[in-house]
């Protein structure tokens, strides 16, 4: 089997792809926090799928005969103020963070994407506007600005995810312009164009394809920034609202508690650290075997 | 009957010390018939052939008059320009290593020519492909079509160009030096294909290269150009017997097979020059 995938040969394309979706593997295997990170990522995503199979209580079910409990067989987390199992609301707020990391990254990498081609294909006037407006949302700071959109929206997890979309996207819009400054001129635009192609087409049929990869692995490494950025607002008070079990809110409810009942805040604390840095490593470890440049290296 | 009329065709490019005429006045009308281009670098070619389909882009200006198909380019507006590029008037690329999109496979590439002009079902779109790939005489067309540039020969990717070129059925096609990043042994078949297909399908062609022999060859007419000039203008079985200077230092500069000379000409400027 191992020989088949790594044929130096390969008699058709699917043994190619095969062998290639192998290489890549084996090359992420061999670095072990990329290992590290996409384990981490996996059971994310299980416990956000599998929540309410893993979680023994409900994440809204108060018992205040047992609040504040410390950890113990029972309650692996200890209970809140309100006797809430904190276990079961770190489990279900997986499926929060989940959503927020997935909805930004769906709603900011094209709209930057998009934003950054246009504005590098077209160049002139087109590129002066849109990039001083990136350049207006990249000098804030990206935590100050979700939290004034934030504020300005009002707060709620929809809101809280469209904020930190509108802050996010600058990064990509600068990536897509720089890899399309270096496309635009290539001969096989300059084909397509004298084939009588329209400037939508050529964007989005020749411009934005090849600008996507870069894109992927940035976006894995932004994904830290955004559970940290959806944290902070929910700290603040600002994301997602009280019952809801976001892992920011739950730390701010328990920062009253925190020198006498530290699980309170600690446990979802854990909970957002070991998620970020699984999505850092992820990312670390797919720049390092996507980039063609790194290739061979160590 | 007169397909594509160029007069007093200027493109000029600003310098630091003033505008540079890269082509300066040149004049000529074409048929259905094959017209070579030939003349040394930077003598003005592949800019003719670019302000045809009006692809100067700015600082570079573009004066004169070129009317096609009875229509006024000069006038027409980008949109219209646009439906006229690749349907009407299509041009070869030197090298199809670049001039591919290498994300796309090249039946999609010849597909999305395709579909820049007209709209077709599915089913129609394949077998135009297919057809097509087979026009420019490649085995397998099905297997072809699922390949990505970097996946195939330098000929074959050139003629892939062609097809991809041709498939809207245009009336005229610019060939800019479609042979020179090939090897010789293929530079052959392209042309003969070129060749083969300008004749069935009854368009005009444009060739643009410097190799004398190899557009006496393949073409009808000849125009000689030097430096954004038009210096001398002849059918091509009268090549030899060119009387302007600059064309028979071009032809005395061709090494031939059983060369006697012991060293090869150089152009001797002063003859012609100031003229």
């Amino acid at each position: 089997m191992r020989a088949w995938l790594l044929d130096d040969s390969p008699a058709s394309r699917g043994q190619a792809a095969a062998g290639r979706a192998y290489r890549i593997a084996g090359d992420l295997m061999r670095n072990p926090l990329a290992v590290v990170g996409s384990l981490i990522i996996l059971a994310l995503i299980l416990t956000a799928i599998f929540a309410s199979w893993i979680a023994p209580e409900s994440p809204v079910g108060q018992d205040l005969s047992n609040r504040l409990m410390p950890p113990s067989a029972e309650h692996w987390m200890g209970t809140d103020e309100l006797g809430r199992d904190i276990f079961s609301r770190v489990v279900y707020g997986a499926r929060i963070t989940l959503l927020i990391v997935g909805l930004v990254a769906v709603i900011s990498a094209p709209l930057g994407l998009l934003i950054g081609a246009v504005s590098g294909y077209f160049g002139g006037w087109t590129d002066r506007v849109l990039m001083g407006l990136t350049d207006v949302f990249l000098s804030m700071p990206k935590l100050i600005l979700a939290l004034a959109f934030a504020a300005a929206l009002g707060p709620g997890i929809e809101n809280a995810i469209i904020a930190i979309a509108i802050t996010t996207w600058p990064a990509y819009a600068r990536i897509a312009r720089a890899e399309t400054l270096t496309i635009r001129n290539s001969e096989f635009v300059a084909a397509t164009r004298l084939l009588g192609a329209s400037h939508t087409r050529l964007i989005t049929r020749h411009v934005l394809p090849l600008c996507t990869s870069s894109m992927i692995i940035r976006v894995t490494l932004d994904m830290a920034g955004i559970i940290l950025t959806a944290a902070g607002l929910g700290f603040l008070g600002l994301g997602a609202q009280p019952p809801l079990p976001e892992w920011g809110a739950m730390i701010s409810r328990g920062r009253s508690f925190i020198l006498d009942q530290w699980w309170v805040a600690t446990m979802p604390g854990f909970a957002i650290i070991v998620v970020s840095l699984g999505f850092c490593f992820l990312g670390d470890g797919l720049r390092d075997v996507l980039d063609p440049k790194s290739e061979g290296k160590s | 009957m007169t397909l594509l009329s160029v007069e007093n065709l200027e493109v000029s490019f600003p310098t630091s010390h003033g505008r540079v005429k890269v082509v300066d006045g040149i004049s000529f009308d074409l048929g259905r018939e094959r017209l070579g281009i030939v003349g040394e670098s930077g003598s003005g070619k592949s800019m003719t052939g670019r302000a045809i389909l009006r692809l100067i882009r700015s600082p570079g200006r573009v004066a004169g008059q070129i009317s096609f198909e009875g229509r006024d380019l000069m006038t027409l507006s980008e949109r219209q320009m646009r439906a006229l590029r690749g349907a009407r008037i299509s041009m070869i690329m030197q090298d199809p290593r670049y001039s591919l999109n290498p994300v796309m496979t090249v039946g999609t590439q010849i597909e999305e020519a395709l579909r820049v002009h007209e709209r077709l079902p599915r089913s129609e779109m394949r077998a135009r492909v297919h057809e097509m790939l087979e026009a420019v005489r490649i085995d397998d067309p099905d297997r072809v079509a699922g390949l990505y540039p970097h996946e195939v020969s330098g000929g074959m990717g050139q003629r892939v160009m062609i097809a991809m070129m041709l498939i809207p059925r245009p009336s005229l096609l610019i060939a800019d030096e479609p042979t020179s990043a090939l090897d010789v042994s293929v530079q052959g078949d392209v042309l003969r294909l070129i060749d083969d297909l300008v004749k069935d399908h009854g368009m005009g062609l444009i060739l643009i290269s410097h190799d004398l022999p190899l557009v006496a060859r393949y073409c009808d007419r000849i125009l000689v150009m030097n430096a954004g000039r038009v210096v001398e203008t002849c059918n091509a079985s009268a090549l030899h017997a060119a009387s302007h200077p600059y064309t028979k230092g071009l032809l005395a500069a061709v090494p031939q097979m059983r060369e006697t000379r012991a060293e090869l000409p150089v152009i001797d400027r002063n003859a012609w020059a100031g003229t």
